[in-house]
């Protein structure tokens, strides 16, 4: 059975409208929305050299890495917060403190004991705290050094570090937890806190995604060669989806946290709105038919598509454009087919398609996060950013050529269809819609 | 050492994980770690490992236990140093 954000049409029943109210990204190629909007713009890739990863002689020397996070991070964080975060949590940090900023909320110190019960977190991981585990832990432990772990151990290896760290941070009182469901984990967190706000649980619910840098964290999947390894030489070329000369995707790391909020709230405070969640689904494939722990089964992919659209009560011509999941690897040219054949529609005629992934690798239990931030930035600042290196587009992709954007382009687009598919045969389908009053 | 050596040392070690700076500027050996200085009393545990590394000691936890003072840390210090 698809979940649906609503599980029956709206009618101006009591459900909330759900909208986007502030966003806040840490992006291999760019920290802060202008930035990040200019890089995406530009084609600017975040993908560089690993020195440590050919130290460590993995097959795929190149990954996406936020810059320059240790210089600003004390702006952000007091050093005892510090001293109890790991990489994922930086990030996933410093990108909800930009976006409860971005959405113009107040900022309460600790000290005054304020807590609002109104707006919490759902901010998720794929993989979470290894590096503490891989660099501290596990060698403590071993040398039978246990006793010297110090105190801080925990609360960055446990599976919910990101979003405690920053429910403590913003003194938030309603729900505050991490999903994981991989590499649809952001966008499923965006989903899940849009039916929160539906149901009249939460006003605001920060949502998002944040995954660490470690190579602890991307070894499984050098070790299941599924990573990009033949531009070893030439980083910004290594992330190629759609492509005829892929040869796996480019690990990635980062956060987005997206702020989203009863449209109610965001009115009656003067909010900026990048868009409204008009719908969305999230289901799973079961594993079944050509489904597995690591490839979508393409009927659950196309159900969840339609179960969006449905919820968003909206017809897929209605759609304009669709940001892919597109990872890069051998997959790319079936979840296009899955796009047209759930939107009923023909290769020539699918909405405008663009892979941000091409720009700052797959950012696992981030990716849904910052993909979202990519997509609702294209819609309020008017523009389509090139999927690059795409020129040599897959065999299978020729009939959709026209429809593929690769170099960016201005748009007067509304309407936009995220997607998010992970391992474990999960999908998570987000429909997003421009509001036009204020 | 000098005790105000120690102290000195105690309070460089115990500075970042003070969340009431003022007390920390004012502070004197009378000082109480957790409800003058607002350290996070989670964090007692790396302030004690701070100490051993520093003045290459061990303390044990019944030890530790004790310290409720600057003055109480520098009087541990100083005792199991000998």
């Amino acid at each position: 059975m698809t979940t649906n954000v609503r599980s029956e049409p709206a009618n101006g029943s009591d459900e909330q409208r759900v909208v986007i109210t502030g966003m806040g990204v840490v992006a291999p190629n760019g920290h802060g929305l202008d930035e990040f909007e200019q890089a995406l713009r530009e084609g600017r890739s975040g993908i560089r050299f690993v020195e440590e990863l050919k130290e460590l002689k993995f097959g795929c020397q190149v990954g996406g890495v936020p810059q320059g996070i240790d210089e600003i991070k004390t702006e952000y964080l007091s050093p005892d917060v510090l001293m109890a975060m790991n990489s994922s949590m930086t990030y996933a940090a410093i990108a909800a403190i930009d976006c409860w900023r971005d959405a113009g909320l107040p900022e309460h110190p600790p000290e005054d004991g304020v807590v609002d019960w109104d707006t919490g977190a759902i901010v998720g991981t794929g993989v979470g705290g290894v590096d503490t585990l891989g660099d501290k832990v596990v060698p403590g432990v071993t040398a039978g050094r246990t006793k010297r772990l110090g105190s801080t151990m925990v609360e960055q290896t446990m599976s919910s570090a990101v979003s405690a760290r920053i429910g403590g941070l913003l003194g938030l009182g309603n729900q505050v937890t991490t999903n994981s469901s991989a590499c649809s984990t952001g966008t499923e967190a965006l989903i899940m806190a849009a039916e929160r706000i539906r149901a009249g649980r939460a006003t605001r619910m920060l949502a998002g995604g944040a995954e660490g840098y470690s190579p602890y964290i991307w070894a499984g999947f050098d070790a299941m060669r599924v990573l990009s390894r033949a531009y070893n030489e030439e980083p910004e070329r290594a992330s190629r989806p759609m492509s005829a000369s892929t040869g796996g995707f480019v690990p990635g790391s980062g956060a987005g946290v997206l702020m989203l909020e009863s449209l109610e709230s965001a009115r009656e405070r003067g909010a900026h709105i990048y868009a409204e969640v008009l719908g969305g689904a999230i289901n799973s494939g079961g594993q079944r038919g050509t489904g597995s722990m690591t490839a979508p089964n393409p009927e659950g992919v196309r159900r969840c598509i339609r179960a969006a659209l449905a919820d968003a009560q909206i017809g897929s011509e209605e759609i304009e454009v669709v940001n892919g999941h597109l990872t890069g690897t051998m997959a790319d040219p079936l979840e296009v087919e899955n796009w047209r054949a759930a939107l009923e529609l023909t290769p020539e005629t699918i909405p405008l398609l663009n892979g941000t992934k091409s720009l700052v690798g797959h950012a696992l239990g981030a990716a849904g996060g910052i993909e979202c931030v990519a997509a609702l930035l294209q819609l309020d600042r008017g523009f389509i950013h090139g999927s690059v290196n795409c020129e040599d587009l897959h065999p299978d992709l020729e009939h959709f050529s026209s429809r593929i954007v690769r170099e960016t382009r201005e748009s007067s687009a509304k309407t936009l269809a995220k997607a998010s598919f992970g391992f474990g045969d999960v999908n998570a389908c987000v429909i997003f819609r421009t509001v036009d009053e204020q | 050492m000098t005790r105000k050596e120690v102290f000195d040392e105690v309070l460089n070690i115990i500075g970042p994980f003070a969340v009431n700076k003022e007390a920390l500027e004012g502070a004197t050996e009378q000082t109480n770690i957790l409800t003058d200085l607002k350290v996070n009393s989670a964090r007692l545990v790396d302030i004690i490992l701070d100490f051993e590394d520093k003045f290459e000691i061990e303390i044990d936890d019944d030890a530790a236990d004790e310290i409720q003072t600057l003055g109480d840390a520098v009087d541990k210090i100083l005792e199991i140093k000998g």
